[in-house]
C-alpha cells in the first residue's frame, strides 16, 4: 500500500512550545484566529522551562516567582484553555517561503499549509567543537543544558568533580546544582573581566557555595585520554589570549561549558528568512515578521534573551500579529521591550544583590536600618534578613517508586546552611507515584508541580 | 601460568587490528572455509586511522610510479564503487581539483599529470584559471588538474560494512582485546591478550600505528614507525552552498601528507585539513591551538569566502609514517610474508592511500596465505550486506511508509542530522555488538552535527537506560575508561 502524506490547513502554526511559543499560540486565538497549531518535537509542551526546575521564572509576566515547570505548566494551561491545539513528539523538518510545514511524528509524515507562521525555535548551546579547545577529545565535556536536562529530567549524574568554563545562567545553575546533588565543583572560569551571567545568580549559585569565580581565565587544554583527567587553564590578556606564564593544572573528571546560547534557526533558513549574520537571529520588523511575509519569529530564535517572561512577551505579540496577517487584518507594534535593567556583573561587598527578582537590586543598608538602591518595597525586607539570617528557596527533584523524577520546591524559603542536608535528605527520599500520595509524602514544607517526568 | 583451559581457540589466520585493512583482510578471508579471528585494543572497528581521515578514494596520480602504493590505490579505486554499492556504503564520485597558486605549483602539476598517467590512473585533466573558477565558485589558483576518478564516502561506515560482512561470513571478533604478546612454537602463534591466549597457524598484523610493535613481539626487528598527527576541522553543513567538490593544494615535494586540503563529505560537511606533524606517542590525538589557526589560515588562501564561524569540531588522526621526521615524503607500503618468520604476514606503513588500497591488499594477503592454508571458497558466502535505512534519505511517501510499518521511524531523536530512533536502535543493535556511544555515533550519524549531541545526548542515554537496561556508570564513549556518567542522582 502506498501512504500519502497527510495535508492539513491551519490559520496559525507556531514552531515550538516553549515560553515564546505557546504566548504566541494564545496570542493567535485571542487575536481571533480560528484553528491555532504549535508543533513541539519534545514528549511534552514547555521547551526548556521543563528541565529549569530552578525558581526565578514569571515575574514579569505572572507577577510571581515560579520554577521552570511551574511556568511551562501555566502557560500550557493557559494556551490550552484559548483553544489552542498542541501537537507534542512532531518535529518540523521543513518550512516552504509559502508557509508550507512538513512535520515527522509517529502518526505519519504530514504537510501543513498555514495562513501565517510563528517561528520559537529557541537556542542551541555553543560547544567545544565551535570554541576549538585544544587538547584530548575525552568523555566527560558537556554543555550546561545538556547537564541540566541529564541531572534534572534524567537521573543522571555526568561526573563528581567539576570545572566550569563560561559563567553563563545555565552554568551559574548548574554549578549550584550539582553542589547540592554532591558534586564538587572546583571553580568556574571567564574569559571577559566581568562574569555574563545575572549577579544574583553569581551571588545564590557560586557565593552562597565558595565556588571560586576566576575572571579573565580560560582553558587552554583538555588533559586526560578517554575520560577528562584534568583542565590546563591560563589567565588572558585584555584581547582574551591566554598568558602562558600563568598556566596551572585542575584535576578534574568534568568540563561543563557555559560559553554562550546561538538562536536555532536551521528551519527558518529553509524558508529562506534572513538572519542577522551577527547574532545569527531572525531579523524581524516592528511588528516581529520576518523578511518572509506571514512568518513571524519570537524568543531565542529572534535574539537570546536572559528572561522566559520577555519570550512570552515577544510571543503574544508574533502570535497576534500571526492571527491578523492570516485574516488580512493591519499588524500592530507590540508593547515596547523596556530595557529591564538586569544587574549583571559582580555583587559587591558593601551591598546586597537582592535575589528576589532578576532586577537584582544592589541594597546598600545603613547602620540606622535605612536602605537604599531597592526599586520595591521586598528589597529592604530581603537585604535585612540576608545581614542576619539569610533563607533561599530549596529547588530540587526527588524520586518515584516507578523511577521518575518529579521537581519540587519548599514553599518557603529555607535557612541557607540547611540547603545542603535538607537536598540530600530529599536525595534519599522515594515517594509514591499517585500524585495525592506523593504531595503527602513531601508534607507540607514541600510543592511539586508534577511536570517532570510525568507521562505525556 | 596459563592454565590449559584457556588455550582451547584455534584459528587458522588472526588478524591484528580492525581499520579498513584488517576487516578487509577478514572480509576478503571469509570467502574461504577458514576460522578467522580479528583482535582489536579498542571497542569498536576504525578506531585509529581508517577512521580519522579526509575520506576520500584516491586516484592513484601522487604515487610513485612502480611503487606498492600506485598500483593498489588505481586497482582499488576501479573497484571501489562497486564495492560501496555492495556493502552499502555511502560514496560519491566528485572528482577532485588539485590547484596551482604559483608558476611552480603548475610546473608540479605537469608532473602530477605523468605520474598519474604512468600510473594508469584515467581521467586526468589540466585547467586554466578562468575554468576552475567557473567550475568551482571561490577557489583561488591559477591552474588546476582535475581528477574525475576521485570520490567521497564514509570511511567509517566503509570498515564497519567489511566488519560486518566478514562476521556474517563467520569471522569472529573481539575488541577491547590488545594484543600483548606473541609466541611461536610447533609451527603456529601463540597471541597474548589480557583475558586469553589464542592460537593460530597464521598471524596478518594490521595494527596500523602499533605495527612495527606486534612485528617486534613476534621477534621481527627492524621496522619503524613514526607517528606523524594530522588534524582537522569540521565545519557544518555548507557542502551546498560554499564546496561540493575536494580541492587540494598542490604537493609540495618531501611533505608527509598532501597538504591542507578542503573535502565535503557525504553527510555533508566540509573538513579543512590534514596537518602533517611528526610527535611522540602513537595515540595522541589531541587538537593543537596553533595548528588549528594554521588550518583556517591556509584553508582560506585557497577558498577566502570560508566562514569561521562554521566550525563545529576539529579532530586528528595519526598517520602509520615509515619515513623518518628527517627525510619525510612517503616511503612504499610493506605488503609481505615474513622469511624469518613464515605465516606471519606483515603490513606496514599503511598510510594513504591505504583505505582506497584495503581491498586490493587484502586480495595480496590471500594470494600470500594461499601458500600457507589450503584455500577452499565457501559455497554460501555472501557479499552483500544491507547498513542501516537513513529517514532523511528517503522520499517523503517512503518516509511515510516507514512511519505506517514502524512509527519509530517518526520519533527523531538527532535533530541536526534528522536521526531516527529506529536508526539509534538499529545502530545500538549493530552484528558486531559494539555498544558505544561512539558506535551509536558513527553508525547512525546521531550527535554529530552543529549542537554535537545537546539535543540527542540525553536522549539516546535515555534508550540505552529503558529499553536495553545499562546502568548509566556503564555507558562509555569508547570503551572502557571513557565512561560517560559517574551514575545515577538519586
Amino acid at each position: 500500500m502506498r501512504r500519502e502524506a497527510r495535508e492539513e490547513h491551519w490559520d496559525v502554526a507556531v514552531i515550538g512550545a516553549g515560553p515564546a511559543g505557546l504566548a504566541a499560540a494564545q496570542a493567535a486565538r485571542e487575536a481571533g484566529a480560528e484553528r491555532v497549531l504549535v508543533l513541539e518535537r519534545d514528549e511534552r509542551a514547555g521547551g526548556i522551562l521543563n528541565q529549569c526546575i530552578h525558581d526565578g521564572f514569571g515575574l514579569l509576566h505572572y507577577g510571581e516567582t515560579l520554577t521552570g515547570p511551574e511556568y511551562a505548566v501555566r502557560a500550557r494551561a493557559e494556551a490550552l484553555a484559548a483553544g489552542v491545539e498542541i501537537r507534542t513528539g512532531s518535529m518540523v523538518t521543513g518550512l516552504a517561503p509559502d508557509r508550507r510545514i512538513t512535520v515527522v511524528s509517529r502518526q505519519g509524515r504530514t504537510e501543513i499549509q498555514a495562513g501565517a507562521v510563528v517561528l520559537a525555535t529557541g537556542c542551541r548551546e555553543r560547544t567545544r567543537g565551535a570554541l576549538a579547545i585544544p587538547g584530548t577529545r575525552p568523555a566527560g565535556v558537556y554543555t550546561a543544558g545538556v547537564v541540566q536536562n541529564l541531572v534534572n529530567c534524567r537521573n543522571i549524574l555526568p561526573g563528581k568533580r567539576v570545572v566550569l568554563l563560561g559563567s553563563g545562567d545555565i552554568g551559574l545553575i548548574m554549578a549550584r546544582r550539582l553542589t547540592l546533588e554532591g558534586a564538587e565543583v572546583r571553580c568556574a572560569l571567564e574569559i571577559r573581566p566581568e562574569p555574563s551571567g545575572l549577579e544574583r545568580n553569581v551571588s545564590q549559585c557560586l557565593y552562597d557555595f565558595q565556588i571560586p569565580l576566576h575572571v579573565s581565565h580560560t582553558v587552554t587544554r583538555i588533559l586526560g585520554k578517554k575520560r577528562v583527567e584534568a583542565v590546563e587553564v591560563a589567565a588572558v590578556d585584555g584581547d582574551g589570549r591566554p598568558l602562558p606564564d600563568t598556566t596551572r593544572t585542575i584535576d578534574c573528571d568534568t568540563l561543563l561549558l557555559s560559553v554562550g546560547l546561538i538562536p536555532e534557526n536551521e528551519v527558518a533558513k529553509q524558508a529562506g528568512v534572513e538572519l542577522d549574520p551577527a547574532t545569527r537571529g531572525v531579523r524581524t520588523d516592528p511588528y516581529l515578521q520576518t523578511t518572509v511575509p506571514g512568518i513571524f519569529a519570537c524568543g531565542n530564535a529572534r535574539a537570546v534573551t536572559d528572561l522566559a517572561d520577555l519570550a512570552s512577551r515577544q510571543g503574544a505579540t508574533a502570535g497576534a500579529n500571526a492571527a491578523a496577517f492570516a485574516g488580512g487584518a493591519p499588524l500592530r507594534e507590540g508593547r515596547p521591550e523596556r530595557d529591564a535593567r538586569l544587574a549583571k556583573g559582580f555583587p559587591r561587598p558593601d551591598t546586597v544583590t537582592c535575589i528576589l527578582c532578576p532586577l537584582g537590586c544592589r541594597v546598600r543598608l545603613a547602620a540606622d536600618g535605612t536602605a537604599e538602591g531597592h526599586r520595591c518595597e521586598r528589597g529592604p525586607v530581603y537585604s535585612l534578613q540576608e545581614k542576619t539570617a539569610p533563607r533561599r528557596i530549596l529547588t530540587t527533584t526527588v524520586r518515584t517508586e516507578s523511577g521518575r523524577l518529579v521537581p519540587v520546591r519548599s514553599r518557603e524559603p529555607v535557612p541557607k546552611q540547611e540547603l545542603l542536608p535538607l537536598v540530600e535528605e530529599l536525595r534519599r527520599l522515594v515517594v509514591p507515584d499517585a500524585e495525592d500520595d506523593l504531595r503527602a509524602a513531601l508534607g507540607e514544607r514541600y510543592t511539586t508541580c508534577l511536570m517532570l517526568g510525568s507521562p505525556a | 601460568m596459563i592454565g590449559m583451559e584457556q588455550m582451547d581457540e584455534l584459528y587458522d589466520v588472526i588478524v591484528i587490528g580492525a581499520g579498513a585493512v584488517g576487516c578487509a583482510v577478514a572480509r576478503e578471508l571469509s570467502r574461504y572455509r577458514l576460522r578467522i579471528l580479528v583482535l582489536e585494543k579498542e571497542a569498536d572497528v576504525a578506531a585509529g586511522a581508517s577512521g580519522r581521515n579526509s575520506a576520500v578514494v584516491h586516484a592513484g596520480f601522487n604515487n610513485r610510479p612502480g611503487s606498492r602504493m600506485a598500483e593498489l590505490c588505481v586497482e582499488g579505486n576501479k573497484g571501489f564503487e562497486a564495492m560501496c554499492r555492495e556493502l552499502d556504503v555511502p560514496y560519491k564520485k566528485t572528482g577532485k581539483f588539485v590547484v596551482a597558486l604559483d608558476e611552480e605549483d603548475r610546473t608540479t602539476l605537469g608532473r602530477l599529470m605523468e605520474n598519474g598517467q604512468a600510473n594508469g590512473c584515467p581521467g586526468l585533466r589540466l585547467l586554466g584559471e578562468q575554468e576552475l573558477r567557473e567550475r568551482v565558485p571561490g577557489v583561488v589558483g591559477i591552474a588546476a588538474m582535475e581528477s574525475s576518478e576521485t570520490a567521497i564516502f564514509d570511511p567509517f561506515l566503509y570498515t564497519v560494512a567489511l566488519a560486518e560482512n566478514a562476521a556474517a561470513n563467520g569471522a569472529a571478533f573481539r575488541f577491547e582485546s590488545e594484543v600483548t604478546g606473541i609466541r611461536r612454537a610447533d609451527g603456529r602463534f601463540f597471541i597474548e591478550t589480557a583475558e586469553k591466549i589464542f592460537e593460530s597457524h597464521c598471524l596478518v598484523n594490521c595494527a596500523g600505528v602499533y605495527s612495527d610493535r606486534i612485528a617486534a613481539m613476534a621477534g621481527i626487528q627492524g621496522y619503524t614507525i613514526y607517528p606523524c598527527r594530522g588534524e582537522y576541522i569540521l565545519l557544518d553543513k555548507v557542502a551546498d552552498s560554499l564546496l561540493d567538490i575536494p580541492v587540494y593544494p598542490t604537493p609540495k615535494p618531501g611533505d608527509g601528507g598532501l597538504g591542507i586540503h578542503l573535502t565535503p563529505t557525504v553527510h555533508g560537511n566540509v573538513l579543512l585539513g590534514p596537518s602533517a606533524e611528526y610527535i611522540g606517542e602513537r595515540d595522541d590525538v589531541a587538537a593543537t591551538g596553533e595548528v588549528f589557526s594554521r588550518l583556517l589560515r591556509e584553508a582560506r588562501q585557497l577558498l577566502p569566502t570560508l566562514d569561521p564561524s562554521t566550525v563545529i569540531g576539529t579532530f586528528s588522526g595519526i598517520r602509520p609514517k615509515q619515513a623518518p621526521p628527517d627525510e619525510g615524503g612517503f616511503w612504499d607500503f610493506v605488503l609481505r610474508d615474513e622469511p624469518d618468520c613464515p605465516g606471519f604476514l606483515s603490513l606496514v606503513g599503511i598510510e594513504s592511500p591505504g583505505l582506497t588500497a584495503s581491498l586490493p591488499i587484502a586480495r595480496r594477503v590471500c594470494s600470500l596465505l594461499r601458500e600457507r592454508l589450503p584455500l577452499v571458497e565457501k559455497a554460501n558466502f555472501s557479499p552483500a550486506r544491507t547498513g542501516i535505512v537513513r529517514f532523511r534519505d528517503l522520499s517523503p511517501a517512503e518516509q511515510a511508509q516507514r512511519i505506517a510499518e514502524d512509527p519509530e521511524y517518526g520519533e527523531i531523536l538527532c535533530r541536526c542530522q534528522q536521526v531516527t530512533k529506529r536508526e539509534v536502535r538499529d545502530a545500538v543493535e549493530n552484528p558486531l555488538g559494539v555498544r558505544t556511544l561512539a558506535g551509536i555515533k558513527y553508525r547512525a550519524w546521531a550527535t554529530t552535527g552543529r549542537c554535537q549531541g545537546g539535543y540527542c545526548l540525553a536522549r539516546i542515554t535515555e534508550l540505552l537506560v529503558k529499553e536495553y537496561g545499562m546502568e548509566p556508570a556503564t555507558i562509555t564513549k569508547c570503551g572502557v575508561g571513557s565512561e560517560l556518567f559517574a551514575g545515577r542522582v538519586k
